[in-house]
């Protein structure tokens, strides 16, 4: 069962500032007590947004303005930590499902591909250009061209790159790969029968 | 042709090539907890699909096990379904669960090797980042995504891309008073949080040969805090001692051979490496971190940098925000900090001779007054190897407390957490805001004696100052 290809995303951006934000702060550990992903969005960045008495802090996650994004711009070795795959859930179940960022831990990067949440990266001075146009017009289209390597908003667009594999899986819809894993399961086989420690 | 650990476990392990360019690779051994593998076995029953290799799939329960409450039902009736979901899954699917009647529950790092699961030339996976501490045995081990996990339960597989190999020589002596954990925080410090970013560690030197696989596993845990997935220590004969006579480990003439092939999964002579970077053992002070990723540490006697000091405008910028959330003075000392906990324990510094190193220190003396001393062992097992050598007494008799097995306040999943603004002195691994349980939270990573000091004085100190330090 494919996915639907993913060639171009298109939203309103949010910039949240700041490098190696880690998956801790995407979602903390203590809303992790559950045995599915389904409420996850309600606290994605929670103590980013909240004091500790609950109140919502002064931050873009909170501004109305940026109610209406789906795309994240922020920092470099974004999703840095733990390898939960709660961050990811719950970045697409806040109703996100793309980030820009400098760069990307690898765990992250790998469970929001599997995903199909789009991760590309883009130099620093071109995320500044990008968050600038945000902040200036919280109403701004973004398109994200995963084909063409480009992060398009009015009549401009920023370079960004992603990993060839990753943007070959996105592109054919073939992000998770259970179908084609199950596929294999004949060479599965031989190569368990040549290791000593995989007989039962 | 000469190959890498890394690549001759790797080969051993291709399945095929998939269209996306990526490699389907076996992972022989899996591991399995109650936080991220739920929501897998919920995928699985919804498309249908059997575990197909049970066998090779273990599991434990560790996030939110609490560690001063020892009957069910506990009082958080979250961590209460988690548990009994893990039981449950294990049961309808034949997977072998450590559960806490068996004696062997803990942390799943310091289980899998402790019950000789964790073997050299393997590949092993878990839903949990900290996988790279098996690497410590010659295993290419790796942290994964829940849906991964599914694909593991599945079909004894992952989707993966190949890594590089960074080899980093440790080479001398270590000062007394100088750990693991002082090895692993200096390497972060030197490369950076992303410096591993696609890369797999292989650990190598004189100051690894002379490791314990303990101090191994120390180091290999955290890789990720380095940005590397994946990091490894070449089997030897420390490895195959441990690993003999432990429950799962080969035995009889299985053992004789199997040592054999662990040779041969070593990394040739001369072979060649993407990187190679090269430390002096001798050059490793006891390290702190004062901010918030675990690179931004520094040696015991160092000052805390000034914003001043980033090299770039982003550096600045990282600095200034650590410095705010932690509430310290940029350029102040390191030393002196006023602590509110210590912890000791975790999948980084919860094993027994972390606890032996500990206790040969802190007998007459006293946790200072109006600090909260927790040590937890990593593993029933640990515990009571501890209590049969009278490891607790020591400790409760310098005012610790001594917990059951679990994760704890590494990452506060448990009852065990931080209130408010607490400072901590930790021998765990991140040093995330909010990571110890409460949002202004505040950690300071560093080794388990340098914690008993900080314990024992009330603020950070130099262990060597307060105890006398013999190697």
């Amino acid at each position: 069962m494919a996915s639907n290809p993913i060639k171009q995303v298109t939203g309103k951006g949010v910039f949240v500032s700041g490098d190696d934000i880690d998956t801790d702060r995407i979602i903390p550990a203590r809303f992790m007590k559950c045995i599915t992903f389904d409420g996850l969005g309600e606290y994605l960045f929670h103590d980013v947004r909240k004091t500790e008495s609950g109140e919502d802090k002064q931050h873009n996650l909170n501004d109305p303005r940026f109610g209406k994004a789906s795309i994240i711009v922020s920092g470099n070795n974004f999703g840095c930590g733990s390898s939960r795959e709660h961050a990811p859930q719950s970045i697409l179940r806040a109703g996100y499902n793309a980030v820009v960022a400098g760069s990307f831990a690898e765990i992250f990067f790998g469970n929001s591909t599997n995903l199909g949440v789009v991760c590309v990266t883009a130099i620093d001075a071109d995320r500044q250009i990008l968050a600038a146009a945000i902040e200036r017009n919280p109403d701004l289209e973004i398109t994200i061209d995963v084909e063409d390597h480009k992060v398009w908003f009015d009549d401009e667009f920023i370079k960004c790159d992603i990993k060839a594999g990753a943007r070959d899986s996105l592109m054919s819809g073939t992000y998770d790969p259970l179908d084609e894993l199950l596929q294999g399961a004949a060479q599965v086989t031989a190569v368990t029968d040549a290791l000593p420690y995989m007989q039962a | 042709m000469s190959k890498s650990l890394f690549e001759k476990v790797w080969d051993a392990h291709a399945v095929r090539q998939l269209a996306n360019g990526q490699t389907q690779l076996l992972i022989g051994t899996h591991l399995i907890h109650e936080v991220t593998s739920p929501q897998a076995f919920g995928m699985l029953r919804d498309k249908g699909l059997q575990v197909q290799y049970p066998h090779r799939t273990f599991a434990t329960v560790d996030h939110i096990v609490p560690t001063n409450e020892a009957v069910e039902p506990y009082s958080d009736p979250l961590a209460q379904g988690m548990i009994e979901e893990l039981r449950n899954n294990c049961a309808e699917n034949n997977v072998t669960f450590f559960d806490t009647n068996t004696g062997k529950q803990g942390v799943v790092h310091i289980v899998g090797p402790e019950q000789g699961i964790t073997q050299p030339g393997t590949t092993i996976a878990c839903g949990d980042s900290h996988t790279a501490t098996h690497g410590a045995f010659g295993a290419i081990a790796f942290g994964i995504g829940t849906s991964q996990v599914r694909d593991v339960l599945a079909t004894q597989t992952i989707a993966l891309n190949e890594l590089k190999v960074r080899r980093i020589n440790v080479n001398g002596d270590l000062a007394p008073g100088v750990y693991a954990k002082d090895v692993i925080l200096h390497i972060i410090r030197q490369l950076g949080t992303q410096g591993g970013t696609g890369f797999a560690y292989e650990y190598a030197g004189t100051t690894f040969d002379n490791f314990t696989m303990e101090e191994r596993m120390t180091v290999c845990n955290m890789s990720i805090e380095g940005g590397a997935r994946v990091g490894y220590v070449n089997p030897d004969e420390v490895t195959f001692e441990y690993l003999k006579g432990r429950p799962y480990s080969p035995k009889g003439d299985a053992w004789d051979a199997a040592v054999e092939e662990w040779k041969s999964f070593a990394s040739d002579e001369g072979c060649s490496f993407d990187d190679v970077v090269n430390i002096n053992a001798s050059e490793i002070q006891p390290t702190v971190t004062w901010g918030i990723t675990p690179a931004q540490g520094v040696g015991i006697n160092e000052n805390i940098p000034a914003i001043a000091e980033g090299a770039t405008e982003s550096d600045r910028a990282s600095i200034a925000e650590a410095l705010e959330y932690m509430k310290f003075e940029g350029g102040s000392p390191m030393k002196g900090k006023k602590i509110d906990v210590a912890f000791i324990g975790s999948c980084t510094n919860g094993r027994l001779s972390d606890f032996q190193e500990v206790a040969r220190y802190v007998k007459g003396h006293k946790v200072a007054d109006g600090v909260q001393a927790i040590i937890v062992p990593g593993s029933q097992v640990v515990a009571k190897i501890a209590e049969e050598l009278g490891l607790n007494k020591i400790f409760i008799e310098a005012g610790f407390e001594w917990r059951a097995a679990g994760c704890s306040m590494c990452l506060a999943m448990n009852p065990d957490k931080l209130i408010g603004d607490q400072l901590c002195a930790s021998s765990s691994n991140r040093n995330f805001k909010g990571r110890q349980g409460s949002p202004t939270g505040r950690t300071m990573l560093m080794s388990p004696l340098m914690v008993a000091a900080a314990a024992i004085t009330g603020e950070v100190s130099d262990a060597r100052d307060v105890f006398t330090v013999a190697s």
